[in-house]
């Protein structure tokens, strides 16, 4: 549910419903040219050990410039505990209230826990967290996760980096009916046109990485997400007709051209 | 009392001047202390009064950054 014209997320509001990944870019110029080409104020990142022959790799004073909301995630973390523990330090890390709760413990599919996602998100709500939490796209875990208090669901569309796109689409559905929070559909996306239809569906806003910072061009397929998420809102907003069975012509069918 | 000890930064075993403090070990890996959150001995350690932190030897340190992820 989101009649509201911005996206409230925990009593925070954002103009921008594209929320976008920073993995996977080939350099850290060209990650900042797509947040900035995305509109994006809420961005993703990911906690790892300092490396110190790779001191580029740290992302937050390149981030901070922008003015932006970090969402730390919790990948790498297999269970509840640790997830809650990845929490902790992304939020002492970044000072942001956000978390994206992301436990996949199979490396081959990335499926999301449900059990230990949902067992995630209610300690981290406890504890004052605004919390996101990547989940498969289960209609009565989405609900479990809206009254353990977190601030959205965020259903795959499909597994994570396969661009395999909404093949979740009729399960999302039936959460956005359900929801009384936001429905952010989180993983899969390959193209715009299947961020507008998430959007048309009555998504809240689409999370998007892959598609972005492994298009040909990341900062042009930033700027091409961005238009199709507001379009895709805008249609939703605008109200789509109801389909029809048969022909419904729009021309009149008048018989003066008839030759007798 | 050794002039050095042995803590594990990271996974790997590390030498510290003895004694020594968070704030040391940070200026020898040339860290910018806003840039990292830590945990000693799997606890996380705040930014207010870490430099002052002690380690002490066999200490398990975990200096960790954001990188990119989705």
């Amino acid at each position: 549910m989101d009649n509201g014209l911005k996206l409230n997320l925990g009593g925070r509001e954002f103009d921008s419903r594209l929320i976008v990944g920073t993995g996977k870019f080939a350099s850290t110029e060209i990650m900042i040219e797509a947040i900035k080409a995305s509109g994006a104020e809420l961005v993703t990142v990911a906690l790892r050990r300092f490396n110190r022959e790779r001191p580029s790799d740290d992302l937050l004073a390149p981030l901070a410039k922008l003015g932006i909301t970090l969402v730390p995630n919790t990948s790498g973390a297999r269970n509840a505990a640790e997830a809650v523990r990845a929490a902790m330090l992304g939020r002492e890390l970044s000072g942001s209230p956000f978390v994206k709760v992301e436990i996949h413990p199979n490396p081959h599919h990335l499926m999301p826990d449900p059990i230990e996602t949902y067992e995630a998100s209610r300690a981290l709500v406890k504890e004052g967290f605004i919390v996101l939490p990547y989940m498969p796209a289960d209609p009565v875990l989405a609900k479990r996760l809206e009254d353990a208090g977190c601030a959205a669901v965020m259903p795959l569309g499909s597994a994570i980096g396969t661009g395999h796109g909404l093949s979740t689409a009729e399960m999302v559905k039936l959460i956005i009916a359900d929801s009384g929070i936001p429905v952010i559909v989180d993983a899969g996306l390959r193209s715009p046109s299947e961020a507008a239809a998430a959007m048309e569906m009555g998504c809240s806003a689409v999370l998007v990485n892959s598609a972005i910072a492994a298009a040909g061009n990341p900062s042009a397929m930033a700027s091409a997400f961005s238009m199709a998420v507001k379009a895709g809102y805008a249609a939703r907003q605008a109200g789509l007709m109801s389909r029809s069975d048969v022909a419904v012509a729009t021309s009149p069918l008048t018989a003066f051209l008839a030759v007798s | 009392m050794a002039i050095f000890m042995t803590i594990i930064v990271n996974g790997t075993e590390h030498e510290l001047d003895n004694p020594g403090t968070l704030g040391h070990l940070l200026k020898s890996l040339e860290i910018v202390p806003e840039r990292v959150a830590i945990m000693v001995n799997d606890r996380i350690i705040p930014r207010a009064g870490r430099n002052e932190a002690v380690l002490k030897a066999g200490d398990r340190i975990e200096i960790l950054t954001f990188i990119g992820g989705g």
